[in-house]
């Protein structure tokens, strides 16, 4: 194996896959009711098209895109429409949703999928997987079907599979890879076809040498698999083009930019069953884990399943669970209730027992720099989170070269993690993209 | 269903367990080689010394945070005894302990406490109250008795010792060549200087085999990196190689320079002080450029015999500047493709 590739930068933390890489994804049985929010990508909320009273089956449009930059959703259940009103949302707020009682019997809409899928022509693949309501699914939500369509300035010369997966714990992609190979490798055929792109790669962190394996076998000659170093953030968008072309994708910018487009494996999984299927987004790979939980596990979720019926399937929770995270360790959300329903981006629930939160008092900066060190875009927390919290912002906005330096920061927490004096780091510069936010738009 | 709550943070849910406090009490660890070999070469009067300047430093510590209401358990965060420590180890072993306490009075309130405390001092507070005392006590601070096997020697590398009350105390390695070269350079075994059991000295500096084993450990710690110790050393070792090649009879060759003096407590343990260092690798590089260059400067043609403790102050005072200067293209700045 030639040397695993990588970006300059990031840590190296406790990765805990072992809790749940090598259980088997199990399907989660029908929920009762499912909790569809309107806002689940990137970009304008849905449109809802549906009332209270209303009866849908599985796969009906409930809500239709509602801008360029936006994606429909769909019913994950046949039922009837409890409520449309706003509700927790995992991200944090209370956002409209809809509110589905199912009637248990999972009726579906008519399926149609696309007749010869690599012979058909651009536009009616690009319909298909935007009709899908597909959004990334690494976390990101963005819409699937606006990376295909890039302007014709920008030409596209990779598509990159982004199977690094490199948040701690979560072992979803892991699954999919080994499970759903030559599917993910369909709707990377796909996304080749539609943007007209030869060279096609798919970006695998060595800790997972099987998924490696299979994927190898699966590609065969129509693209690579890139071994990558194991390092977090690899699996970050930006991190993962420069690891696997050299090409550093500027801030504010998308990976068009440089002629990159990336998808997450569980989105060409969707492209695959959008496309070869006609079936919408209904349903993700959910990996269930952490030392709050008593079986981690890896499920097979309807859109819009609280939280709670899967852990409670999942085999439940330990009697130390405190804390409840959304994603992975470095990124996810914390989220006060399990009350919230899994979303696109959902890819893992992990449950933290008290004595593994991390405490939430800090001392002053000592300029270690290791904070400089773990930075994957090569910022200087240090002096940020030094200013921020004395309210300098307008010398912030000094040490902006073109763009604010905090244009370039996606929040991967590095910095935070390996801070000694366990500064907040990701906090204060939330705090000051806020407040520039609000001050722009004065 | 019901529903079960939780509590909630901010990401990252997860930390490296790393802390100021594991980081100190290693640098503290790193020193103990060094105190070691001091405390068998002066004995009891080392020891002394040592303990004094490091309590007092945590004492003083102690007092100030009280004073300015914060929480008073920062004081054992190992900073302070760092700096006391590092104090002591700069001192000669028959030092008053008057002139200790106010050392270390100097170290904690002046240097570091004044300017709000840990992270926000300057300069490094150990070397201020150094250089400091040594302008307010010049004599107690030249004074070097004999260590260990040698306390009744006549002379040093050469040059004549002098009998005070209690001791026989002469000129250091440096100090020898400076008052003469040409008489005690032929004296000087290397062996000596490496080992430090029969070097007189400040009482940290004399083994540099002992602080370099401290140095290695907290590379290995990964608390330093290599790039402020080797700069130094390097450009030490630069200049000495070319003035004894020039003049062989009045320039000690570059081992002399590395293993004389505070060359090796300076360069790992002084000039890396997090708070008073550059923090990006280019500046690091700079500025243990300028150290070693001042440091030999001074050694070479300046008053002193060592000139580690200004160089390392001046270049402290650099610091904000390199920082300005070295600062790294962030990911993507250079790379834009054609804007259209």
């Amino acid at each position: 194996m030639s040397k695993a590739k990588t970006f300059k930068g990031g840590i190296h933390p406790s990765y805990n896959k072992d809790l749940s890489s090598k259980a088997e994804t199990r399907e989660l049985p029908l929920p009762a009711e499912v909790i569809i929010p309107l806002s689940m990508h990137i970009g304008a909320p849905a449109k809802c098209l549906v009332k209270r009273g209303d009866l849908v089956k599985t796969g009906q449009v409930i809500g239709e895109a509602g801008g360029f930059i936006s994606a429909p959703v769909h019913a994950s259940i046949s039922g009837k429409v409890k409520a449309v009103q706003p509700v927790e949302h995992p991200m944090g707020k209370r956002l409209e949703a809809v509110i589905i009682e199912g009637d248990g019997k999972d009726e579906w809409i008519e399926l149609a999928p696309v007749e010869n899928p690599l012979g058909a022509d651009k536009e009616t693949l690009l319909n298909a997987i935007k009709a899908a309501g597909i959004v990334g699914m690494g976390g990101a939500t963005f819409p699937s079907n606006v990376k295909l369509s890039p302007p014709a300035n920008k030409p596209i010369d990779f598509v990159i599979l982004n199977g690094a997966e490199c948040e701690p714990y979560l072992t979803a992609d892991h699954r999919i890879m080994l499970e759903k190979a030559e599917y993910i490798v369909k709707g990377l055929e796909i996304a080749a076809r539609i943007l007209n792109v030869k060279k096609l790669f798919i970006g695998i962190e060595v800790n997972k040498p099987d998924a490696i394996k299979v994927m190898r076998k699966a590609l065969g000659k129509k693209g690579t698999v890139v071994p990558l170093e194991v390092k977090y953030p690899q699996g970050s968008e930006k991190q993962l083009i420069s690891a696997i072309t050299g090409r550093e994708v500027p801030p504010k910018n998308l990976p068009m930019e440089v002629g990159a487009v990336v998808f997450n494996v569980g989105t060409a999984y969707a492209i695959y069953d959008a496309v070869y299927n006609g079936k919408p987004l209904l349903s993700r790979i959910v990996t269930v884990t952490g030392r709050g939980v008593k079986k981690p596990g890896n499920f097979q979720v309807r859109i819009g399943t609280s939280v709670a019926e899967v852990v409670e399937f999942s085999g439940g929770y330990n009697d130390n669970a405190r804390q409840l995270i959304l994603g992975g360790p470095m990124m996810g959300r914390s989220v006060a209730t399990d009350g919230v329903p899994i979303i696109k981006g959902t890819g893992g629930i992990l449950v933290l027992p008290e004595k593994e939160m991390v405490t939430d008092s800090y001392s002053a900066c000592i300029r270690c720099g290791r904070c400089i060190k773990a930075c994957p875009n090569r910022l200087n927390p240090q002096l940020l989170g030094s200013m921020i919290p004395m309210g300098l912002y307008d010398r912030i906005e000094e040490l902006g070269i073109k763009e604010s330096v905090l244009d370039y920061c996606f929040e991967c927490g590095s910095c935070t993690y390996v801070c000694p004096a366990g500064r907040p780091l990701v906090q204060f510069f939330q705090l000051a993209k806020v407040y520039f936010r609000t001050k722009k738009s004065k | 269903m019901e529903n079960r709550t939780f509590a909630v943070a901010n990401s990252p849910h997860v930390h490296d367990n790393s802390s100021i406090q594991k980081i100190m009490w290693n640098v503290f660890l790193a020193l103990i080689p060094a105190t070691f070999v001091s405390v068998y070469a002066f004995g009891f009067q080392a020891a002394r010394v040592i303990a004094v300047s490091t309590i007092a430093a945590v004492v003083f510590e102690y007092i100030a945070l009280l004073f300015m209401k914060r929480d008073w358990r920062a004081c054992f965060d190992g900073s302070a005894a760092v700096t006391g420590l590092l104090l002591g180890l700069t001192l000669p072993s028959n030092i008053s302990t008057g002139i200790i306490l106010i050392g270390s009075f100097v170290a904690i309130i002046i240097a570091k406490q004044v300017f709000g405390g840990l992270g926000h001092n300057p300069f490094n507070p150990a070397l201020t109250a150094r250089v400091f005392l040594l302008i307010a006590f010049p004599g107690p601070l030249t004074t070097w008795p004999l260590p260990r096997g040698l306390e009744n020697a006549s002379k040093f590398m050469g040059v004549a010792t002098t009998k005070v009350a209690d001791a026989v105390t002469t000129a250091t390695p440096l100090g020898a060549i400076k008052q003469n070269a040409v008489q005690a350079m032929p004296n000087i075994n290397i062996n000596d200087l490496v080992f430090g059991l029969q070097t007189p000295g400040s009482i940290g500096e004399i083994s540099a085999l002992a602080l370099l084993l401290g140095g290695i450990w907290l590379l290995y710690k990964k608390i330093i990196t290599w790039h402020i110790p080797v700069a130094v050393i390097a450009s030490v070792g630069f200049v000495a190689l070319i003035t004894w090649r020039i003049d062989p009879k009045h320039y000690a060759d570059p081992f002399f320079h590395f293993f004389a003096g505070g060359l090796f407590i300076g360069a790992f343990f002084m000039a890396t002080d997090y708070v008073t260092a550059p923090i990006f690798s280019t500046g690091k590089l700079i500025y243990g450029a300028g150290v070693g260059l001042l440091t030999i400067i001074i050694r070479l043609w300046g008053g002193y015999p060592e000139g580690i403790s200004f160089a390392i102050l001046i270049m402290n005072a650099v610091t904000p500047l390199l920082d300005r200067w070295t600062v790294p293209k962030p990911f993507g700045f250079q790379k834009v493709r054609s804007k259209s």
